[in-house]
């Protein structure tokens, strides 16, 4: 069954006065469940998939359909309820705020939900040790290493049990060993918490980690 | 409340960044508090004099002597109770800088006629009825320079030359604070005996029978001496306060100016201060919108930041305004007597920090609630 439907999907960027057109028509459906490796060149329009799934962007034309919920319609407010409550998103540069401990960064989605603090704290301590940095919930991200950072990162994308989980280039900026933690982590939520993950990345070692790969190269779908 | 770790994490973000701004504003708000208490003084002094007394002085200028012997007619004039008079002595105490007012008076008739205003122990005014070299000096004169009852004090006369010791026999309270306590009274003979063609009435002070005869009183009066070498210029006491505060020019539109000009200014820090803060955080603004959070809430985070810096400087500097200048006893060396913040100052200084919240966080979390989060995120991307 699928989680996500993306029809006749229209995007079109304004560069000066001259278009530039990254999505003209696309069709693509993602499976509830699914851990999907988007994978192609730059500028092929696979960040831009992603902020139109997250309803971080407006399609310029067609639909992206979330688990029933029309995210291209959305209003800016309706969208942001929306992305607390069912999306997850993760990127390359982790993006912790660098004032805040580790808890207090996978605590951040949690305020917008009607949890008592005693309830936010079981969560965050819940995600906190399914990427296993209990013993760093009172760092700050300066004093993480990047794979830490995007553990905590991965922390704060499912301590509100989202719908989906989107990736940019979560691995860009870890080596290797690290990279393979976190690939291992993602695996783990997609198999053992049934999360569904859609992750774009160059590296074809992350892409090897999901179930399934697409490829996107100028807005087109290959095999 | 669970969004205060946030908004306090941002404001320590940069300590010294957020101290100094804090400061700015907290000073701002104590320079405005500290000239609008001027004008509020100034104003409360204007209005402390009593309407049952009446000052006579030169028509001249207050400058001019009166004749002593206008005591005894202006002691016939219906409706006047008692009359006494009082000169400007002008003496410093060691220092130029330590000046005060102090009056050379008939001291008996003087205190007489300020019964209500002061609070003279009946002993201590015994002794300096009966001591010529005897003076009475304001409580909070006293405490300014620790002198203590029975103390002799040498003056330093700038209009009578000479070094002059007196002894403190009294030591008086204001029964209202703008009354003031910073005044030295002692016997004019002592002056007399030194200068005796130059010590003559500055002033005099009638006591009415009764406030509604003071129209009647000072046309009498001025009549009276009109066609003299020595015509009077005669008005209440209140009226006579008011004048004197004119003297000082138009230091309302002064202070006020130079307050606001002040206050504008560190808007201006603070909302570059704000601006600044705001913009290095472009990126964290695309991250809290991407997690959820709606644009509303970030405006009102920027701003509850903005307000923070605006309220908490406000605090501290309408604080120490409030709590320096009433218990120091501040009087500006007996110029500003009873010297206060008042509650209507402290109130207009919290109105401006309300508007320097307004106004400095007002384009940062316009500009936080406005950005989407895509263009955000390019920000450092």
């Amino acid at each position: 069954m699928a989680l996500v439907t993306i029809r006749s999907l229209n995007k079109t960027f304004q560069r000066d006065s001259q278009p530039i057109v990254v999505f003209d028509g696309l069709d693509l459906e993602f499976a509830e469940g699914s851990f999907t490796a988007l994978m192609g060149p730059s500028g092929s329009g696979k960040s831009t998939l992603l902020n139109l799934i997250a309803g971080l962007d407006k399609p310029t034309g067609g639909t992206v359909t979330v688990g029933g919920a029309e995210v291209s319609a959305m209003n800016p407010t309706e969208l942001a309820a929306w992305r607390a409550r069912h999306v997850g998103f993760v990127f390359q540069s982790y993006n912790l705020l660098p004032v805040l401990t580790a808890y207090q960064n996978v605590e951040l989605p949690l305020l917008l939900t009607k949890l008592s603090k005693r309830e936010r704290g079981e969560h965050v301590r819940t995600a906190l040790e399914v990427v296993a940095l209990t013993d760093r919930a009172e760092h700050f991200p300066r004093q993480l290493s990047g794979g830490q950072e995007q553990r905590v990162a991965i922390a704060r994308a499912v301590v509100s049990d989202p719908t989906i989980i989107l990736l940019d280039e979560p691995t860009g900026q870890l080596d290797a060993k690290s990279a393979a933690e976190v690939l291992a982590l993602l695996q783990r939520l997609n198999r053992e918490f049934h999360k569904t993950i859609i992750m774009v990345t160059h590296d074809p070692r992350a892409a090897q980690a999901a179930g399934a790969v697409l490829h996107l190269d100028k807005g087109v779908l290959s095999a | 409340m669970k969004y205060f770790p946030l908004v306090w994490a941002n404001l320590m973000r940069h300590k010294r960044r957020t101290v100094l701004t804090t400061a700015s504003v907290a000073l701002a708000l104590f320079l405005f508090a500290s000239l609008r208490s001027v004008v509020t003084t100034l104003k409360a002094g204007a209005e402390v004099g009593s309407e049952s007394r009446m000052i006579v002085q030169s028509a001249k200028a207050i400058v001019f002597f009166l004749p002593r012997s206008y005591r005894e007619r202006l002691l016939a004039v219906p409706g006047v109770a008692a009359v006494t008079w009082a000169d400007w002595f002008g003496g410093v105490y060691q220092d130029p800088r330590n000046f005060f007012a102090s009056f050379a008076a008939d001291a008996e008739s003087y205190l007489e006629v300020y019964k209500s205003d002061l609070e003279l122990p009946a002993d201590q005014k015994a002794t300096f009825l009966r001591e010529r070299t005897a003076c009475v000096v304001g409580k909070h004169l006293m405490d300014k320079f620790g002198w203590r009852l029975g103390q002799n004090i040498t003056l330093k006369g700038t209009i009578f030359q000479g070094d002059w010791t007196f002894t403190i026999r009294g030591v008086y309270r204001a029964v209202d604070p703008a009354f003031g306590e910073d005044v030295l009274v002692f016997h004019y003979e002592v002056v007399y005996e030194r200068y005796p063609r130059w010590v003559n009435p500055g002033w005099y002070v009638l006591q009415l029978k009764d406030p509604a005869l003071a129209p009647q009183v000072a046309a009498t009066v001025d009549a009276m001496f009109k066609n003299s070498a020595d015509p009077t210029k005669t008005g209440t006491e209140r009226a006579f306060n008011a004048n004197f505060m004119t003297m000082w020019g138009n230091v309302s539109f002064l202070m006020d100016s130079i307050g606001m000009a002040v206050v504008f200014a560190i808007l201006l820090v603070a909302a570059n201060s704000m601006m600044l803060s705001a913009r290095e955080r472009t990126n964290e603004v695309g991250v809290l919108k991407t997690v959820g959070f709606t644009d509303r809430l970030l405006f009102g985070l920027v701003m509850a930041e903005a307000s923070a810096i605006a309220l908490g400087g406000a605090a501290l500097g309408l604080g120490a305004a409030k709590a320096l200048y009433r218990p120091s006893g501040f009087s500006a060396m007996g110029f500003l007597p009873g010297f206060d913040v008042t509650a209507g100052t402290l109130a207009t200084g919290v109105g401006i920090a309300v508007a320097l919240a307004l106004a400095s966080g007002l384009v940062p979390a316009l500009q936080a609630a406005r950005l989407s989060a895509v263009q955000a995120l390019r920000h450092v991307e």
